[in-house]
């Protein structure tokens, strides 16, 4: 018994180890050059971060296979750079909320941005920022970034809402449907944070038990209200798509799919502005095909590569040299993602950030992530 | 015998829970030649398109031979194990027998999601990583008991004394074994290893918990349908699936009707 | 001597041996559970009784009842828990309202030709990917789906069943239905036909035959039968995510979020005692009626 005991603890130590939320940024181990491709790349992405139209031209010419694994929350894509203890996965598209677990949990190490030639194009903010930076290190490199749009079907709305207030409605009972996704308090506490100034919200990521409890009010009576949760992209399009579902929390690319299907759906940034996301491309700490992952983070911020995924998307690029290449494969879409004035557009988004306890101003009377974490499930029953 | 209104309701009945069973495979059917590319009903339209674009993608063979062979060579170790599981509980009697059908039983009894996680901190423990022969291993142990419960029903209904006349006329164990046992059992050896098969075929719970980057089809039709760009290259390809087996399966159930103990 | 291949004298010496005879056969696969899957499944529940540091996110190897507390006492995981077990037993009856009628005419009233044919099409489905099967589900339930154009076309309302615990209980039932049927048809074939006529014999009719004699010897494939729905409802996670609304998270998806995103496995392994405590006491019960000689 006592062995079975000892075999236990070491087994547990090991499931432990597997990634402690916070274990250690990984030390930087930067290659001195990148040589000769492994034949493959295993990758983790977002639903439509990896189409055939920019990943067959780079198999073809580097000779790295693509494996390619989608995730449909910032969560799986955590537990997905983690399964298995680690290292089944070289690369992952991160959002903001994900970005500081990864680090923290030494799951993602620092890449030299030496070998990204793109990189000095980039846009100044978006170069090292502090989801994904930590005191000049890069731990991800920036990719695409956009907002979070309230999305309507224009046929069975007469007026187009400009508020979040929409969400909250009586008159949308069962119509509505928002993602399903603890990072939602942050939806309702930026809308908290215009409409009930009192609360002193002024960050929707930082928020004090008090704050927490006030936007998990505000989403349990919306929750009668909502007639699904959506888990995938598939979800919210075909929720539209069939009636189910007239008004929600989106991302442009459904409006982009719905639109191409013949539904007539809208969206728009709603007047308390939006939540959004800045997704960076990370690297295992326990990558086995390092010079191939390289040569993809230099391959996907290409003007080219950026643009093509940009309308496929729908959202900006962090490369500014892509606005050409996006007019010329759909007039008018630099200026509609807002390439043409990133710097400012930038300003107005509330990126997706992971909630700590450690506020900004370094007291530690924020709500982390696995507080959220609850409170969600505790909205969503 | 029933009587004959009672035999027409049972009919009709049967008949009803065919169209319930059978009314999401024809719309898997029908919209795997869907003009568009998400779903709605009334189809919008009717294009070949997709069947052009799933016999073009390479993911899709990759995940299919990995399915077929992770299945195959699952559905091999569960036949050897679960007929020898099977032969041990008929033949002997020992301390633990009771046990062995527990246990044996407990991979598909206890939900899925345990199965997978005690497997995965498993895997994790081992030092191996997650890989083809971890998806291999977790789909064997939930296989073991279809063959292990069609063999050992089969087992017990085979009278022992025709093995014991075998003996008797002079033949030994592995001739006794090979000319009267394992013909008598044969169907039932066949009948779980198709319905191991088929469940390895499917299983998604499982697998997310012990696949590494690898993807078997179940997990590339769920990578390929939650974008809901591909639905209908996914009904393309279960469609093909279901066309294909349907002949074999049929005809190999016929066989073992004809030849059933 | 040539002719004695290295088989037969195996075998010979086996049957003369029946204790070496015995572990050669139950050795492999006792050994394959053993190592891999009961060790697993023994560490898994050693730490659900430890904790995990809020703060530092490593796992304190303390004993402690705190993650079982936490689920007593939390009204939301009580109400996953009891909707998993419910839902589970909802569909569980359901398979077997729906399953009994037809096994029965499968293996009594149908001849060979169609009772090969009927078999060969309930286990059809299982080839049809779960996945797309569930998918097809939302497009019928929709609210401008099949379903609905079906009822409006004979000038019925439509229902508003879509992505609701409706929808979850008939796509579980549907799933499932084979894993019902395929025992119960075992178990009602096996009847022997002089039973059933001595029963009429007696002055029996057709429902107290049923009631005395084919129920009771149908009863260990309606129980393996159960164990199957049960447990594949009680473990499934992605159902509840892919047709369930709001307020339709299972056991399993809880767990799952607790191991891949709090990271919190002693709470995951917690929970998961729930379904696992509930399966236990089902086989315990199923294995008394005697459900693992019809599985």
């Amino acid at each position: 018994m006592k062995r079975m005991v000892r075999v236990g603890t070491v087994m547990l130590s090991l499931v432990a180890a597997a990634g402690p939320l916070w274990a250690a940024p990984a030390e930087p181990a930067y290659p001195k050059e990148i040589g000769k491709g492994e034949g493959a790349l295993n990758i983790v992405a977002w639903e439509g971060y990896a189409q055939d139209d920019w990943v067959k031209p780079f198999e073809a010419e580097t000779g790295c296979q693509v494996n390619k694994k989608y995730a449909g929350s910032s969560d799986e894509m955590v537990a997905l750079m983690r399964s298995g203890g680690g290292g089944e996965y070289d690369l992952v598209s991160a959002s903001g909320d994900a970005t500081l677990r990864l680090i923290y949990g030494g799951d993602v190490q620092p890449i030299d941005t030496r070998f990204i030639p793109d990189f000095a194009d980039f846009v100044e903010d978006l170069k090292a920022p502090p989801h994904n930076s930590l005191k000049g290190v890069h731990y991800g490199l920036s990719y695409e970034w956009g907002p979070n749009v309230l999305l309507w079907n224009t046929a069975k709305l007469k007026a187009a809402p400009t508020s979040w207030s929409a969400l909250y409605d009586p008159a949308y009972k069962g119509l509505v449907s928002v993602p399903d996704n603890p990072i939602q308090i942050a939806d309702a506490a930026l809308y908290l944070s215009k409409t009930k100034p009192d609360l002193g919200i002024t960050d929707p990521y930082e928020l004090t038990p008090a704050q927490l409890d006030a936007a998990a009010a505000l989403l349990k009576g919306q929750q009668p209200l909502v007639k699904k949760y959506w888990a995938l992209a598939s979800d919210q399009v075909e929720l539209f798509k069939n009636g189910d579902s007239v008004i929600g929390a989106a991302w442009p690319y459904m409006t982009n799919t719905l639109k191409d299907a013949g539904t007539p759906v809208a969206d728009t940034v709603p007047t308390e502005g939006a939540t959004g996301w800045a997704d960076s491309w990370m690297l295992s700490s326990k990558t086995s095909h390092p010079n191939c992952a390289y040569k993809f983070m230099a391959y996907v911020s290409t003007p080219k590569v950026q643009a093509q995924q940009a309308i496929y998307f729908g959202e900006t690029p962090v490369n500014t040299k892509a606005c050409a290449p996006m007019d010329a494969q759909q007039a008018g879409s630099c200026a509609k993602y807002h390439l043409d004035d990133a710097a400012t557009y930038l300003k107005s988004i509330r990126f997706w950030k992971t909630p700590l306890q450690q506020c900004a101003d370094g007291s530690k009377t924020c709500t982390s992530y696995t507080d959220w974490q609850q409170k969600w499930q505790e909205i969503k029953g | 015998m029933p009587s004959s209104p009672a035999r027409f309701l049972l009919g009709l009945w049967a008949l009803l829970v065919l169209v319930f069973l059978f009314a999401p495979v024809a719309v898997i059917a029908l919209y795997a030649f869907n003009a568009s590319n998400v779903q709605s009903w009334p189809i919008p339209g009717f294009s070949l398109r997709w069947f052009g674009t799933a016999w073009s993608n390479r993911e899709i063979r990759a995940a299919l031979a990995l399915s077929l062979e992770a299945g195959l060579i699952a559905t091999t170790v569960a036949v050897v194990l679960g007929t020898a599981a099977a032969f041990a509980v008929n033949r002997f009697r020992f301390v633990g027998r009771e046990a062995v059908s527990f246990t044996v039983v407990l991979p598909i009894a206890l939900p899925g999601i345990i199965t997978g996680m005690a497997l995965n901190s498993f895997f994790v423990l081992a030092g191996t990583g997650l890989s083809f022969w971890t998806i291999v291993i977790g789909h064997a142990t939930f296989c073991i008991v279809v063959v292990y419960n069609n063999v050992l029903a089969r087992l017990r209904r085979m009278p022992a004394s025709l093995a014991e006349a075998s003996m008797d006329l002079g033949a030994d164990g592995w001739r006794t074994f090979r000319l009267v046992t394992l013909p008598l059992m044969s169907t039932a050896l066949v009948a779980g290893a198709i319905l191991a098969f088929a469940l390895s075929f499917d299983e998604v719970i499982v697998t997310t918990f012990t696949a590494g980057a690898q993807n078997t089809l179940p997990l590339w039709i769920f990578g390929a349908i939650r974008l809901g760009q591909r639905l209908p290259e996914v009904n393309v390809v279960v469609l093909l699936v279901t066309a294909v087996t349907f002949v074999p399966v049929l005809l190999a159930y016929r066989l073992m009707g004809r030849s059933g103990v | 001597m040539s002719s004695i291949t290295l088989p037969r004298r195996l075998s010979t010496a086996l049957w003369r041996a029946p204790r070496l005879a015995l572990a050669a056969t139950l050795l492999p696969p006792l050994a394959w559970f053993l190592l891999i899957y009961l060790a697993a499944l023994a560490v898994l529940f050693i730490a659900a009784f430890w904790s995990v540091d809020a703060f530092t996110g490593e796992i304190d190897r303390t004993w402690t009842l705190e993650n079982f507390a936490r689920i007593v006492q939390s009204p939301i995981y009580r109400a996953i828990a009891l909707r998993t077990i419910g839902m589970a037993a909802a569909v569980t009856v359901t398979d077997a309202l729906i399953a009994f009628p037809f096994a029965f005419f499968m293996a009594r009233v149908a001849g060979p030709t169609l009772r090969v044919t009927l078999f060969t099409l309930v286990l059809l489905p299982l080839w049809s990917s779960y996945l797309a099967r569930v998918y097809a589900w939302r497009l019928i339930l929709a609210h401008d789906g099949a379903l609905n154009w079906a009822l409006n076309g004979v000038g019925l309302p439509s229902l508003e069943i879509g992505y609701s615990r409706w929808a979850m209980w008939i796509v579980f039932s549907y799933i499932w239905l084979p894993f019902m049927i395929t025992p119960l048809f075992a178990a009602l074939e096996r009847i022997p036909q002089s039973l059933l006529e001595a029963s009429g014999d007696l002055g029996a009719r057709g429902w107290r035959t049923l009631v005395r004699v084919i129920l009771p010897l149908s009863l260990p494939g309606l129980v393996a039968g159960s164990i199957f729905t049960f447990s594949l409802t009680l473990g499934d996670y992605i159902t509840p995510v892919l047709v369930g609304g709001p307020g339709s998270d299972f056991i399993g998806n809880v767990v799952y979020a607790n191991v891949g995103i709090a990271n919190n496995v002693p709470f995951a392994a917690a929970y998961a005692s729930v379904p696992l405590v509930v399966m236990m006491l089902y086989l315990a019960l199923a294995k008394r009626i005697g459900a693992f000689e019809s599985m």
